[in-house]
């Protein structure tokens, strides 16, 4: 097993997680609760990567990130540092990817929530951060965690946006999906077959305490 | 602006609503707010009421008017300000109470309140106490009855010492027999809490037994306010007389007045019914007579003080609870509430002839146009 790939790869997916937990809850919260009519747009978009092919997404915005791309060429400018594959490029990618896995999940907890206990919050002079701190999150944290959960797993097992942003550097990009490849590529069955068959373990845990988590089987 | 004494601290909402889908409602409210003075908004479901409720919490925003309590201004249209709820300091009862179900009762009842925590579980001691909720202190919403919710969500409210309550249906979560006693509860903790109240509700009972002043509402517009006997009594107009539930209804015209009685011609028959005179009513009226003020006699009286006694053939007769209501056709058709007692002791039968005794007094005339 290829430890710094884990690692990285752990790494990644935390961070992605923890990033989603914060841009995530916020988007989330809006569309649970606004009246906007064009909500729908915003939520199109929320789910594009669920139906794009990764690679779609890794290509664009690896012309995005580029020295050329309108954002590559802003960081370079600031700070100097080119994003293509780096850390922080496969990062974006990831974030950007799994945000309907995050999102979705955290909207539909929202919206099961009584509008009216919310609004009761209100009146009895509790702000709206207060509401969402002491009734909003109480009540939906089943769903909120699925997404973190979701986002955690689909991030380790993510490959197309890794290899189009990353460009596979050990320690730095390579993550466990992208070890598996190569070790296929160079026809260490054995090596591809242990590493495999972790994630599969690995993933069927994370849907088993997801579903569990929904049917609030797990005494949480 | 307010349409009281200018030193009278007074809650003044005069605002518009309007939905996308076209509905629009327009709302007058006017009312004192010291003391436990209560205003109901009474109208059928769909009317507006609550919607006038949520602009008033600040949980819905007018389009265009102004709310302002006692002299604070909590919405302008023209200003563009609007007081979130969080500043308007009302206690707001939902129609299911919204009892958030992952709390306890205590904590229910403390949300709302930071205070230091020794002083806060004294409040919701008192609270629990004054409430009637002993006992109940560590279950969930889950675990209460009907009754019980409702007064935790009322001792929720309270505890946030409001200046103004507003309830919506606040009996309409409950089954018929908890009803009765807990109207009755309601009334007095409304009275004893000394907070000014309005109240929304579909319900004719429920609206006398707490109100002090009655706004029915019709089609989101406010089509007569005043107290209990004016709203119920006098209704102001046939929309009125149809919600408050005057049984009768029926076209006439005045074609006599003397000394103060009104004749009027009522029905394609020209049956007489003799009325209050009222100055505005004259040439073609709407003839009201609620139910309850129609005597139904075997033989016609020789001496009563009832004015009109007409001749009447029972059309039919239905059985509600302790009462029953007989239809009746007197040259026009009029409704009567009798007990059970009095109808055995009639041997009262569909197609029968009674004569039906009113008084002119309680004959009231709307005008026509």
């Amino acid at each position: 097993m290829d430890w710094t790939a884990v690692w990285l790869t752990l790494r990644l997916a935390a961070t992605t997680a923890l990033i989603l937990l914060l841009v995530g809850l916020p988007l989330a919260y809006w569309l649970a609760t606004t009246r906007w009519r064009g909500r729908f747009i915003v939520e199109a978009i929320v789910a594009l990567p669920i139906v794009l092919p990764p690679t779609v997404l890794g290509f664009y915005l690896l012309m995005a990130l580029g020295p050329r791309g309108p954002v590559g060429r802003v960081v370079q400018a600031l700070t100097g540092a080119s994003l293509p594959f780096t850390f922080a490029a496969i990062l974006l990618g990831s974030v950007l990817f799994n945000l309907p896995f995050a999102v979705r999940p955290f909207t539909s907890a929202f919206a099961a929530v009584d509008r009216r206990l919310v609004e009761a919050s209100w009146c009895l002079g509790v702000s709206r951060l207060g509401t969402f701190r002491r009734v909003m999150l109480p009540l939906s944290w089943t769903g909120v965690l699925t997404g973190i959960v979701l986002s955690f797993a689909h991030t380790v097992g993510e490959f197309g946006v890794v290899l189009m942003l990353g460009g596979n550097r050990p320690g730095v990009t390579r993550t466990v999906s992208l070890v598996i490849y190569d070790e296929v590529q160079a026809m260490n069955y054995a090596a591809a077959h242990a590493t495999s068959l972790a994630l599969v373990g690995f993933a069927f845990l994370v849907l088993c305490i997801t579903y569990a988590l929904q049917r609030r089987v797990l005494p949480l | 602006m307010s349409a009281g004494a200018a030193s009278e601290p007074r809650l003044v909402a005069d605002f518009v609503k309007a939905f996308p889908g076209g509905a629009t409602i327009a709302a007058t409210v006017s009312q004192p707010v010291a003391g436990p003075f209560v205003t109901v908004l009474f109208g059928p479901s769909g009317c507006g009421k609550t919607t006038i409720l949520r602009c008033l919490a600040g949980l819905e925003r007018p389009g265009r008017g102004r709310i302002t309590f006692d002299g604070e201004t909590w919405f302008d249209a023209a200003r563009r300000l609007s007081l979130p709820p969080q500043r308007r300091k009302v206690g707001y009862l939902f129609q299911d109470y919204a009892l958030f179900p992952h709390l306890t009762v205590e904590q229910n009842i403390g949300y709302g309140v930071n205070w230091p925590p020794r002083m806060r579980e004294k409040l919701i001691a008192e609270m629990t106490e004054r409430f009637g909720l002993d006992g109940l202190a560590p279950r969930r919403p889950g675990e209460l009855s009907g009754g019980q919710q409702q007064r935790v969500a009322l001792a929720r409210a309270m505890a946030c010492a409001p200046r103004l309550l507003l309830l919506d249906e606040p009996l309409s979560a409950l089954d018929g027999p908890t009803r009765e006693p807990l109207r009755r509860e309601l009334r007095q903790l409304l009275r004893t809490m000394n907070t000014p109240a309005v109240v929304v509700t579909h319900d004719r009972v429920e609206a006398m037994a707490l109100a002090d002043q009655v706004i029915v509402l019709h089609e989101g517009t406010v089509r007569q306010a005043g107290t209990v006997e004016e709203v119920f009594g006098r209704p102001a107009n046939l929309t009125v007389a149809r919600i408050v539930g005057v049984e009768t209804v029926v076209r006439g015209k005045v074609i006599g007045v003397d000394a103060g009685l009104a004749t009027v011609a009522v029905g394609p028959g020209g049956q007489h019914v003799l009325a209050v005179a009222e100055p505005d009513a004259a040439g073609e009226v709407d003839v009201c007579v609620r139910a309850e003020d129609v005597m139904l006699q075997r033989q016609s009286p020789a001496d009563t003080s009832g004015r009109n006694k007409l001749k009447a053939v029972v059309t039919s007769i239905v059985q509600e609870g302790p009462l029953v209501r007989v239809s009746l056709d007197c040259g026009f058709p009029m409704t009567a509430v009798i007990t059970r007692p009095a109808r055995e002791e009639l041997n009262l039968a569909e197609g029968d002839t009674v004569t039906a005794v009113v008084k002119a007094t309680a004959v009231h005339l709307i005008p026509r146009g």
